[in-house]
């Protein structure tokens, strides 16, 4: 058992990228307000990189996303590994060009001859009221373009471990950081090293119900626990934690051996990463299942302010558990 | 222009160099507008007769390993760079031998062995990715340049300013070469851009910005060393706006309803080919007989390419499994 260090996700970032960067000196950062000299990334992630590494590898970039991941993809088809920031997820959709029709799509449209190993490191989730432009959860766009593989961690050990996953995947990945579980310190192994993409992680075993969720979501699902335990169920908690590709054998051995399935994530329900599992659920596994698989996400509307909207915009442990239980008649 | 004053002249050779360029570029557009006017290969073509003089001024400047990062009407631009024509062939008839297996077609032609590093498909999206190739050169610590072509209207877009705002602060060895057709699609130049040259652009960015006659091989010749010597020096990126004109519209079997028959026929007679053709012979850089012979050897090129290309098999359905990602995806 190796030791365990305590730490939050922003210092399982930061020291996944001094390792990324010590290790292989292709490892590049670029983003706004990232160098020292304007305080190391918005959340401090990137505190202490460029001081260490050199304004030339760590690159403070005017507020311009299109030409942030442009020259990220630049780089990363001539053998550069560069990790770009875009400050918060509402801001790729100012450089979807470059993300959708060039990063995603460069390998295949070149017939394998380039490939774009960078990393697009974003920040979203609601809880800060910060309301309809800073907070939305879109990972389900970027799942839905072939060529991105999508993270969603969501515990600092997951952090530093997907992060190095991510930095040492040959192919564009989205790294999704969320406001919800940045702070939350955790205990994360000494030697934590890469963890391959597209592997699920079973967080709670259980027999009567599998619940599917990732980010932030993870938490609310474990705070429901209590609740289903109460009311004698025994739920089964896999944490995605990559969202394209995502791990279907995973998923659908819990499913197989509970019956039944409940998706939950804070992206809103309405075409969200959920309807796709929950297809695919069904198409595999109709047969064998207890109860419909359902699925629990924001509502239809832009992410609010006010405090008890945005509340309510949430998904809530309570919800989580009368979900559950109206499946189990 | 004063900079520009002081690049040497280009020699008789340099001269040659150029035209065996356009030419090459002349004779494989004319090959591929009648194939498909045969119903021989099916596509979008964009053709870029009429400007053949920017990309061969230019390439006759740059080493294998310099970088192009063009765009749909780009052919030209790959064509000026060496790209060998048989994968060309074989990519636009969507083959399996094509420079990307078929699956990117006319409009997303990848060759990193000539250079040709992204074709894209849409306006405006060549120049943020030249600032990644040229920032991996200047990481490197090589003399690599890279050169992002678009035409007047992509100036329009965020990503130019985005673009040449982030090349001049970290002085990227870029140079952004607008190919000014006069025509974004179907509108006019003055109906949607602001300023009467491109070149003014650059003011507002910290960097030189030039308008050349890009159908003047000699001016063009100068104007391209003298970005190109800057960029190698470390001295960041320059902007030329090249002035030419499309001879066949936006889009193969588009109408040009949009420019009047004398604008169009003036134009025209400006073709710059025939032009620097006579030039050579007469100020003795080249005899006919030779450019006859570089011409028909162009020629034969171009007929063993068409004929490699459209005889080259059909990718296998199984390629949509590939290169999606490093790894296969699963069926």
């Amino acid at each position: 058992m190796s030791e365990m260090v305590k730490m939050n996700a922003i210092q399982a970032i930061n020291a996944a990228m001094f390792e990324a960067m010590e290790a292989d000196p292709k490892v590049l950062v670029l983003g706004e307000d990232i160098a020292d000299r304007e305080g190391g990334g918005v959340t401090g992630t990137m505190r202490g990189l460029s001081s260490k590494f050199g304004t030339d590898r760590v690159c403070t970039t005017p507020i311009s996303e299109q030409a942030i991941i442009g020259a990220a993809i630049g780089a990363a088809i001539n053998g550069y590994k560069p990790v770009a920031e875009i400050m918060l997820m509402n801001f790729t959709t100012v450089a979807m060009d470059m993300i959708f029709n060039h990063a995603a799509k460069l390998r295949f449209m070149s017939g394998g001859q380039t490939s774009v190993p960078m990393v697009i490191r974003t920040l979203t989730g609601a809880g800060w009221q910060t309301a309809g432009q800073h907070a939305d959860h879109l990972e389900g766009w970027f799942a839905h373009a072939a060529g991105i593989k999508v993270v969603c961690p969501s515990n600092p050990a997951d952090y530093k471990g997907l992060l190095l996953g991510a930095i040492a995947d040959p192919d564009p990945v989205l790294f999704v950081e969320t406001g919800g579980t940045l702070f939350i310190p955790g205990d994360v192994p000494a030697d934590q090293g890469a963890i391959p993409l597209g592997k699920a992680k079973v967080v709670q075993e259980g027999s009567d119900v599998t619940i599917i969720s990732y980010s932030t979501m993870v938490m609310r699902c474990q705070m429901a626990l209590a609740g289903l335990a109460e009311a004698g169920i025994s739920a089964e908690i896999i944490d995605l934690r990559t969202i394209s590709p995502w791990d279907r054998e995973a998923v659908l051995a819990s499913v197989a051996k509970t019956g039944r399935a409940l998706i939950v994530h804070e992206a809103i329900r309405n075409f969200g990463p959920g309807a796709e599992i929950a297809a695919t659920i069904n198409e595999e596994l109709f047969g064998q299942l207890k109860a419909p698989v359902r699925r629990l996400g924001g509502p239809y509307s832009p992410v609010p302010f006010s405090k008890p909207l945005e509340d309510a915009f949430v998904t809530s442990p309570e919800a989580i558990v009368e979900t559950v239980k109206g499946m189990m008649g | 222009m004063a900079e520009l004053s002081n690049a040497p002249a280009p020699t008789g050779e340099q001269l040659v160099d150029i035209y065996r360029r356009m030419i090459r570029i002349e004779r494989n557009d004319e090959a591929i507008r009648k194939t498909v006017r045969l119903g021989r290969l099916t596509m979008p073509y964009y053709s870029a007769r009429g400007q053949e003089v920017i990309p061969s001024a230019i390439s006759s400047l740059l080493n294998p390993d310099d970088q192009i990062c063009t765009i749909y009407r780009g052919i030209h631009d790959m064509v000026a760079k060496d790209m060998p024509l048989r994968p060309l062939w074989a990519e636009i008839a969507g083959r399996i031998d094509g420079t990307c297996k078929g699956k990117g077609g006319p409009m997303h032609l990848t060759h990193p062995p000539s250079g040709v590093m992204v074709t894209t498909g849409v306006v405006g999206s060549s120049m943020p990715i030249a600032n990644g190739l040229a920032w991996a050169a200047k990481l490197d610590g090589s003399k690599r340049v890279a050169i992002a072509y678009f035409g007047d209207g992509a100036s329009n877009i965020g990503a130019f300013h985005e673009s040449l705002n982030l090349a001049s602060v970290w002085k990227l060895p870029v140079i952004f070469v607008c190919q000014n057709n006069g025509f974004a699609e179907h509108t006019r130049y003055e109906n949607a851009t602001s300023v009467d040259q491109i070149s003014k652009r650059a003011a507002g960015y910290g960097m030189p910005g030039y308008t050349v006659d890009g159908n003047d091989p000699e001016a063009m010749f100068a104007a391209a060393h003298s970005a190109i010597a800057r960029a190698r020096n470390g001295e960041g990126p320059t902007l030329l706006e090249c002035k030419t004109f499309r001879f066949h519209g936006h889009v193969l079997g588009d109408d040009d309803f949009y420019m009047t028959k004398e604008e169009k026929e003036a134009a025209m007679a400006k073709d710059p080919l025939p032009a620097f053709r006579a030039k050579l012979i007469a100020d003795g850089h080249a005899t006919e007989a030779q450019l006859d012979r570089l011409q028909s050897d162009i020629e034969a090129e171009i007929a063993d390419a068409q004929e490699f290309g459209l005889n080259s098999p059909f990718p296998s359905a199984d390629e949509l499994r590939r290169d999606v990602f490093a790894e296969e995806i699963p069926a």
